[in-house]
């Protein structure tokens, strides 16, 4: 942002209250108005001395952002209240869209158009937006509150690609299945168990994610193979075994929660967060990883390349990985976070939560999603045959 | 040159002036488009997902893959259409000739209110009225137990049946508004009971507002896409659904293309057969439409 007055040379008070006098009548924008006056410059500096003084924060505050920005983003993942007061303190307003799949995003994001200032890929998919230029690298000198050194060092490698730094990480989590112990009497404990409850005692009380990562990759675990494969073969088992599941299944969503809340659904494929806030609200609901394996994650901040408001998409990014908001983000939806700065804010209930972060051999066991299965037609093809079947 | 002649043709330039907005809309909105999906259903898919240009019949050689979605489509639009009409037309024919001017207002404006809220919010509303919480709860009270209605086949339907009844009334409504009650005296002076008169003079004058009305709810729901993905739960797929799985997730734009093709040429197929029967059924009865 280039301000017309760079500070060297003081405004007087007339021309002071020209320039006040026509932001008034609103024939200069605040942008005008805070630049020609400087004022803007001496907020943003105040502010940088004394955070406290700008309320929640940073340059972000005091500069003006314009008046939204648009984040794509994932169910129940994020904190209302947090992003109510970037809307107080910056006067943008956050508009919200909630996707399923990796591959909805993708499809959005090659269709163009899109209006996302800021998206929520998972790891896997970084490098396949890179090689179609969908993403842009990021200028770390704008993200203030990001620094390399406290973070987790697997959780933030995907985020960069070719040297360059394209996403920050969000949060981390485990794929695994939620499930109602009321209901279901078994005690399974692996994915095989899963679908077998699912064409038996739990028939018509299963939800599967509309997603294809997840839903074929613990489909594929069922008989042992990676949770990535690729291959025809075991493709075509995963897909035989999700063809005779489907008549038992209640739905296939990745938007399980209401279902589960209702007693309509027993059980369900589930991340983490959801897993932990099904638990807090309704303790018979219990969040299990397969033994077999299954998917660990990272959620990443990132910018699409197209993002029509840049700057609004930096102080929001910077805004949410700010350690404070941050762990107030976490105390809401449940997800870990790959900063040990936010994590040591969290409550002791929290970082000793075996939801949140499960034994070593269950995590031991999980694999990162491969950036072969996002693009991967046969994979994207399974999916939509056993959806259409 | 007769000043006749002049008219004429002053106004066919009027004419074409007036038809042009249409036809560019025409052109650009519906003609391009289609030329862009046939063009797009010869192609492949990109490596990442997306078109690649190509010149192949595979995409459609691969349509059987969905069938379900075809076949599920081409029952449930056809039966909804069937029981709207079934569910319309008795409620039109109490609207136009047995209602009087007070009960006949109450009642049309309830059969409008529903459209001042938005539909994707009450197709949710009924998510919970088909859900655990909401029918299934009552019916367990009276003893019938463990009945499943949301994410099945019901559940489209009377979501189809819902939202689709308003767009079948109406029409319906105007056509038996329109029939002159002198015609049913005559009817029954010359010794015909009601029902006779019913389906001999009643039915047939009131077949212009069936046939608009089913076709109007027949081709919307042949592209429906909201109702079986909110209320079938994505097990109930329509060839709407599949169009945006397609598109959306797998990004396969060349097979979308071709499923898309197909559902076009087999509406048109349907309205044509649909039409062609009517026509033929009216022009048994020996009944003018107008």
């Amino acid at each position: 942002m280039s301000y017309k007055n760079n500070g060297d040379t003081p405004i007087s008070a007339k021309k002071f209250m020209e320039e006040l006098r026509r932001y008034q009548k609103g024939s200069v924008s605040r942008r005008h108005f805070l630049g020609v006056t400087g004022l803007g410059l001496a907020t943003a500096a105040m502010a940088k001395a004394m955070p406290e003084l700008a309320g929640i924060g940073k340059a972000h505050a005091a500069a003006n952002i314009g008046d939204r920005v648009s984040i794509a983003t994932w169910p129940n993942y994020y904190d209302p209240a947090n992003y109510e007061a970037f809307t107080t303190a910056t006067g943008a307003d956050v508009q919200i869209s909630v996707f399923g799949s990796n591959e909805e995003m993708l499809a959005k994001l090659q269709a163009g158009g899109t209006g996302w200032d800021v998206f929520v890929p998972t790891n896997y998919t970084i490098s396949t937006y890179v090689e179609l230029d969908l993403i842009q690298p990021l200028d770390l000198s704008r993200l203030a509150n990001f620094d390399e050194k406290h973070y987790i060092k697997r959780f933030i490698e995907p985020g960069t690609v070719n040297g360059k730094v394209y996403a920050v990480p969000k949060n981390w989590g485990t794929t695994g299945f939620v499930l109602n112990r009321k209901k279901v009497k078994t005690d399974p404990t692996t994915w095989k168990a899963f679908w077998d409850l699912t064409k038996t005692d739990a028939s018509g009380r299963v939800i599967v994610h509309d997603y294809q990562l997840t839903t074929i990759g613990n489909a594929l675990k069922y008989f042992g193979y990676s949770f990535n494969s690729v291959d025809p073969k075991e493709l075509a088992d995963a897909e035989k075994l999700l063809l005779e599941a489907k008549p038992h299944l209640f739905a296939i969503t990745s938007d399980y929660q209401p279902a589960m809340r209702a007693n309509d659904a027993w059980m369900s494929i589930a991340w983490t967060g959801d897993g932990l806030q099904l638990h807090r609200d309704i303790p018979e609901i219990d969040y299990v990883l397969g033994k077999e394996g299954g998917e660990l994650w990272s959620d990443f901040y990132a910018i699409p390349k197209e993002a029509p408001h840049v700057d609004a998409a930096y102080a929001f990014i910077d805004y949410l990985i700010d350690p404070k908001i941050n762990a107030r983000e976490v105390a809401a939806h449940g997800y870990p976070v790959p900063d040990n700065r936010t994590t040591a804010l969290l409550p002791k209930e929290m970082t000793e939560d075996p939801i949140m972060y499960p034994a070593q051999e269950l995590l031991d066991a999980l694999e990162f999603g491969a950036a072969v299965t996002l693009t991967d037609p046969l994979r994207a093809e399974v999916m939509a045959r056993f959806k259409a079947a | 040159m007769t000043a006749a002649k002049v008219a004429g043709k002053n106004g066919n330039r009027v004419t074409a002036m007036l038809l042009l907005p249409t036809t560019l809309w025409f052109l650009l909105l519906l003609v391009m488009p289609l030329v862009v999906i046939l063009v797009f259903s010869l192609g492949e898919r990109a490596p990442a997902g997306g078109y690649q240009a190509a010149l192949t019949l595979e995409q459609y050689a691969n349509l059987p893959a969905r069938l379900k979605a075809f076949t599920n489509t081409l029952t449930l639009s056809p039966l909804g259409t069937l029981i709207c009409m079934v569910i319309a037309y008795p409620l039109a024919y109490y609207l136009a000739i047995k209602a009087g001017r007070r009960a006949k207002a109450l009642l049309l404006t309830l059969v409008i209110v529903p459209f001042w809220t938005s539909f994707l919010i009450r197709t949710y509303a009924w998510i919970y009225i088909l859900g655990g919480r909401g029918i299934p709860r009552l019916l367990e009270m009276i003893g019938i137990e463990d009945l499943r209605l949301i994410n099945t086949p019901t559940a489209v339907l009377i979501g189809i049946v819902y939202g689709y009844l308003p767009l079948m009334v109406f029409p319906i409504y105007v056509s038996l508004e329109k029939l002159d009650k002198g015609l049913l005296e005559a009817s029954s002076d010359l010794g015909a009971n009601p029902v006779r008169t019913f389906l001999q003079v009643t039915l047939p004058l009131s077949a212009p507002g069936l046939i608009t009305g089913s076709l109007l709810v027949f081709i919307l729901l042949m592209g429906e896409y909201l109702i079986p993905a909110i209320l079938g739960g994505g097990k109930v797929f329509f060839v709407g659904n599949a169009l945006v799985d397609l598109f959306l997730q797998s990004r396969n734009w060349p097979f979308g293309s071709a499923v898309a093709v197909a559902l076009v040429v087999i509406m048109l197929v349907a309205i044509a057969l649909y039409l062609s029967l009517a026509g033929r059924e009216r022009g048994r009865q020996d009944v003018s439409i107008i």
